[in-house]
């Protein structure tokens, strides 16, 4: 009985924030055009319900299975050589950004202008790289060099480049830099400096993160498929467009398998960098 | 005698850790080389100067964007659907994510726990994008589809996480309560639920800014917003619309990181 007269202390407040919260609410659903009914009409229902019900069984002939693993592979593929091309962009911009190889800081307390400069324009090039979504710049790529995997490797190495390059940046930041720079003020070159000074005590860091995002690249070489990038992505559009639910079941399990398996391989890989 | 005790220990050590680098190096390289020998592509044409002017070309043809205003009012629109799209998007994707963690977390007893873990690890392992592919089927072209793609992977995002808050979450408070009669719901609402909601907040917030970016690019698969417009018109070959449409996203995915950077650093603070 005691329950009947006992209040929440902050009942005012919560209200005024869930009448806020329907308030924004509703517009929100107007712009979205949200409307589940929809999925209820009869025309979809039958479209969704024919789709559906050619899911099972799941397509397993062997001239589909042959096509699914190379279709995987190829996934697989693209994500590693576009990750290789990526790193290819981001190791030498992250080494030139990196302050603690900078020979001009040596007997002074800042860097000069100029160099300053130079690491600001490379930051701000990386940023433009990764913020422009991997799948638009595969939709730009297809376009300039056409369909095909050629299109997914450029997408991924540019996104992965500008993403990797900023990490490693940080990483090169957040590391004892005192190794290097004893390196460079006792005469090592900075290639010198950077093996035996950076390198040993970022190594981890480094691989560890470009494992992780050779996983992401995975996902994300199967979602460029969509827009004609090769791979898996481009046979599971060709079943939907086709209304192939077996093919496309089939697909479906392939891919969260695939993304399992990536991510078990980076998880294992990243305990042993540990 | 200590030093006598790990020297052995650091010799043996060292053979098997070298192995092990060397064996995952060799399995890297070869991945990498037969990924190069399965790839189709010409990778001279890639470096060529053919390739790069295709480039420059097209980068070239978004110049100068499209500025009109009756165009400018449209990307406007399609700006606000985006958000709408993601806002709702993860909303939904919140309520549905808390109501999966319950069973996921073993609240509501073991035999639950395992299908629903089972659950959130497919919403979450198909992306957005794959989502909006299947439901435009099902819902027709329009945000309505990108919507609920959005709500689906992120509730099997958000509801792995708030699972993990909620097993690693003190379950005193709670017990507490349900000792002294309780109800089992607000027993949870009052006990356990306020102890999560910093890092509901703050993880629901971290996908809505994921799920800005994804709601972008959604209408590729023709799931409404600015992604929609993108593929329109670069199917179409207008490439000064195109660009207006790519400084928007740019724009809008740069206000989006500001915003939220000093968010952060103002919750942090």
């Amino acid at each position: 009985m005691t329950a009947n007269h006992w209040r929440d202390p902050a009942w005012n407040g919560r209200l005024a924030l869930f009448v806020l919260f329907l308030l924004i609410l509703f517009p929100t659903g107007y712009f979205a055009e949200f409307n589940p009914f929809v999925l209820l009409d009869k025309n979809s229902l039958r479209t969704s319900g024919h789709f559906l019900a050619t899911f099972l069984p799941p397509a397993h002939s062997s001239e589909f299975l042959t096509l699914a693993a190379t279709a995987t592979w190829k996934t697989v593929a693209i994500a590693t050589v576009g990750i290789f091309f990526a790193l290819i962009i981001a190791v030498p911009l992250a080494l030139l950004a990196n302050q603690a190889l900078s020979i001009s800081i040596i007997g002074r307390d800042r860097l000069c202008t100029l160099c300053q400069t130079g690491r600001y324009a490379i930051r701000w090039l990386l940023i433009a790289l990764r913020s422009i979504p991997e799948l638009v710049w595969a939709l730009l790529f297809v376009r300039a060099v056409g369909l095909g995997d050629t299109a997914g490797v450029m997408a991924i190495a540019l996104t992965y480049g500008g993403m990797l390059g900023k990490v490693f940046i940080e990483i090169f930041e957040s590391s004892e830099a005192e190794a290097t720079r004893a390196l460079l003020r006792n005469g090592a070159g900075r290639i010198q400096a950077f093996f035996y000074g950076t390198l040993p005590t970022c190594l981890p860091e480094l691989v560890s993160y470009t494992v992780y995002r050779w996983e992401c690249a995975i996902r994300a070489s199967v979602i460029m498929g969509f827009v004609g990038a090769g791979g898996l992505g481009q046979q599971m559009e060709l079943s939907m467009r086709m209304l192939a639910g077996s093919e496309v079941f089939s697909f479906l399990a392939i891919f969260v398998a695939l993304v399992w398996v990536a991510d078990f391989i980076s998880r294992e890989l990243r305990k042993i960098l540990d | 005698m200590n030093t006598a005790a790990t020297a052995p220990d650091s010799t043996q050590a060292k053979p098997s850790s070298r192995t092990r680098a060397w064996l995952i190096g060799i399995g890297i390289l070869a991945l990498l080389i037969s990924s190069f020998g399965s790839l189709t592509g010409d990778w001279s044409g890639l470096f060529s100067l053919d390739a790069a002017r295709r480039m420059i070309d097209l980068f070239a043809g978004f110049f100068p964007p499209a500025t009109d205003t009756p165009y400018l009012k449209k990307i406007a629109f399609a700006t606000i659907e985006t958000l709408a799209i993601s806002w709702l998007g993860t909303l939904l994707a919140l309520f549905a994510g808390i109501l999966l963690a319950l069973p996921a977390a073993g609240y509501l007893g073991p035999l639950a726990r395992a299908p629903t873990r089972f659950l959130l690890n497919v919403l979450r392992a198909i992306p957005e994008l794959v989502w909006a592919a299947l439901l435009v089927i099902a819902a027709g072209l329009g945000p309505f589809p990108g919507t609920l793609a959005l709500a689906l992977h992120t509730s099997g995002v958000l509801g792995r996480l708030f699972a993990e808050s909620l097993e690693n979450a003190s379950p005193e408070p709670m017990a507490a309560l349900r000792r002294n009669g309780t109800a089992a719901v607000p027993a949870f609402c009052y006990g356990t639920l306020p102890l999560i909601v910093p890092q509901l907040v703050s993880y629901t917030l971290y996908r809505w800014e994921n799920n800005i970016r994804a709601a972008s690019v959604l209408g590729v698969a023709g799931a409404g917003g600015l992604g929609q417009m993108l593929y329109f018109h670069l199917s179409l070959l207008q490439y000064p619309e195109t660009g207006t449409i790519l400084l928007a996203m740019i724009l809008l995915v740069a206000l989006v990181d500001a915003l939220s950077n000093r968010l952060r650093n103002r919750l942090l603070a």
